[in-house]
């Protein structure tokens, strides 16, 4: 029983914290946007220099890792996979009625293999995590931060940085890809269920047809990229969480710019990632 | 009269057992200065405390007592000044040397911070899970059942922190706090919000572990009767400074209007 202790011990639900008598800083007054924008990435980089520190440094927090994989992976796997095959069968109707219009039908495997595996498995997947595993994240970390519970962890000797923010960003990381095969193959299977309840077609006939001409460079960078969104999850609900500040309404503010702010930044990295494969994988 | 600047710091135990241990002092707070934005808390405090010694902080709301204890544990860093653990100047350690410090030293929060997700027990056996991995499982579980004993938690050990009183979660937070045997604890108004036996409960616990473990103990609290039970030095805190420092008896002698007025009214 105690050996689960320390997985569950981030596992904190959003409380109503009680007052503290330690005065924090006031807010930022009279700074303007800029520097309030430059001051944010300055802590965002320090931020992160502390949590790569702790997370190649041992100890290492091996059983909060695998809860994370799970809570983050396992946990978010029917909602990615409902999304996936939500946006398959979007595709599949669109496609079709875009492609029977200019006499192309018979590319619409192909059509939406490629939409799903290239970019919209990636970013939905990107943005569903960044939605659930985002505000779970900033809720979890702020509520503990504004009852002390992570001072409480620190002057246990404990480094947070590693046990609670290293871990989440990891599994972050390791667990985007792996949702987004689950995106991309329910997709693509209710693409074709799609497809085939307007005109037969075997299950056999659209994926040749759909992977004609295709390679593993055509699949795995898109696939990939999805750590940067995983790190870009990660490391802002951790960053929003652990900084908050003022309470009930504070952990609220968390959650939320967690979810706006890494979609924001999943959305702003596709844009360089897209480009960044198009030249490395011509 | 006395005040910080006029009278060397009493070091003189009035109890059995709370004599020091050697002479260096556990912890030495030289000249800290500490401010949050604008607002000054600590304006050059300096305080020591030996082995086996109790310092008692007392004062008004909002005069840096906690701010104290948590520059002290490392939670804050001071703006000037040194604080010195066992001789060593924590200021500017990096989190993971300053864990190494951390382990010889146990903190009571104000409102005992248990990780709330976690069982009684859990909480108690956090730090030992993570600091004494050689520990079998058994062990562990024994010296959880010990800890609880000794603040008479034993029964509630399979409950949630929300599933008992603000009282119990601080014995449970005491029993967290000397998990690792620290040879130092920092106690954040330990007896806060309790009914007078929890409270004298929890300084017959503080005078236990003083007499046989020679922790040495800063109990920052609004209890004047709990500070002068536990405690073998005072020491009064008005606007970021040491006011007055001294034995209990010391305190009732003194001329200076703010001691006077803090007495009466406690």
């Amino acid at each position: 029983m105690i050996d689960h202790s320390v997985s569950a011990a981030a596992n904190m639900p959003v409380l109503v914290p009680e007052p503290s008598t330690v005065p924090v800083p006031a807010a930022l007054p009279n700074k303007g946007l800029i520097t309030q924008f430059l001051e944010w990435f300055g802590d965002l980089g320090i931020f992160f220099w502390n949590v790569l520190r702790a997370a190649v440094t041992p100890p290492f927090e091996f059983r909060e890792l695998f809860r994370q994989l799970d809570e983050i992976g396992s946990m978010s796997l029917p909602l990615v996979a409902l999304a996936g095959a939500a946006t398959g069968i979007v595709l599949s109707m669109e496609a079709r009625f875009s492609l029977t219009r200019f006499g192309a039908k018979s590319l619409l495997p192909a059509a939406i293999v490629f939409s799903i595996i290239h970019e919209t498995g990636p970013i939905i997947t990107g943005l569903v995590v960044s939605g659930r595993v985002g505000a779970g994240i900033g809720a979890e970390l702020a509520s503990m931060k504004v009852t002390e519970q992570i001072d409480a962890i620190e002057a246990s000797a404990v480094n947070p940085y590693r046990l609670l923010a290293a871990t989440r960003i990891l599994a972050c990381i390791l667990m985007l890809p792996l949702l987004t095969l689950a995106a991309d193959f329910s997709g693509l299977i209710m693409g074709w269920v799609t497809q085939a309840l307007s005109e037969p077609l075997s299950f056999h006939q659209f994926i040749n047809s759909g992977f004609k001409g295709s390679d593993f460079s055509d699949f795995l960078p898109p696939t990939f990229k999805t750590m940067v969104f995983g790190l870009i999850i990660g490391l802002i609900a951790c960053f929003q969480g652990m900084r908050t500040q003022g309470g009930a309404a504070g952990v609220g503010r968390a959650a939320t710019s967690s979810v706006v702010l890494s979609s924001l930044f999943v959305i702003l990295a596709d844009v360089v990632l897209v480009k960044l494969i198009i030249i490395l994988f011509p | 009269m006395s005040t910080i600047n006029q009278i060397p710091i009493q070091t003189a135990a009035k109890r059995p057992g709370a004599e020091g241990n050697g002479s260096a002092a556990a912890i030495a707070v030289e000249n800290v200065h500490k401010s949050f934005g604008s607002q000054k808390v600590l304006n050059g405090i300096n305080l020591d405390v030996k082995r086996g010694e109790t310092l008692a902080v007392l004062g008004r709301s909002g005069t840096g007592k906690s701010v104290l204890l948590r520059l002290i544990i490392g939670l804050e860093t001071p703006d000037s000044g040194s604080i010195l653990i066992h001789g060593q100047d924590i200021a500017g350690l990096a989190i993971d040397r300053m864990g190494e410090i951390r382990k010889k030293m146990g903190f009571l929060f104000q409102h005992a911070a248990l990780y709330d997700s976690l069982t009684v027990e859990e909480n108690v056996a956090f730090p030992l899970l993570h600091h004494k991995k050689e520990m079998s499982k058994s062990d562990r579980a024994v010296r959880v059942k010990e800890l609880l004993a000794e603040v008479g938690m034993e029964a509630a050990r399979a409950k949630m922190p929300s599933d008992i009183s603000g009282g119990m979660q601080k014995r449970v937070g005491l029993a967290r706090a000397m998990a690792l045997e620290p040879d130092i604890l920092l106690l954040d108004e330990p007896t806060a919000g309790l009914d007078p036996i929890s409270s004298g409960e929890i300084d017959d616990l503080v005078l236990k572990l003083q007499q046989e473990h020679q922790v040495a103990f800063i109990v920052v609290t609004h209890d004047l009767h709990s500070a002068k039970a536990i405690a073998s030095r005072l020491a009064l805190l008005d606007k970021g400074n040491v006011v007055i420092q001294g034995s209990f008896e010391d305190l009732q002698k003194s001329e200076i209007e703010f001691v006077r007025e803090f007495l009466k009214h406690s």
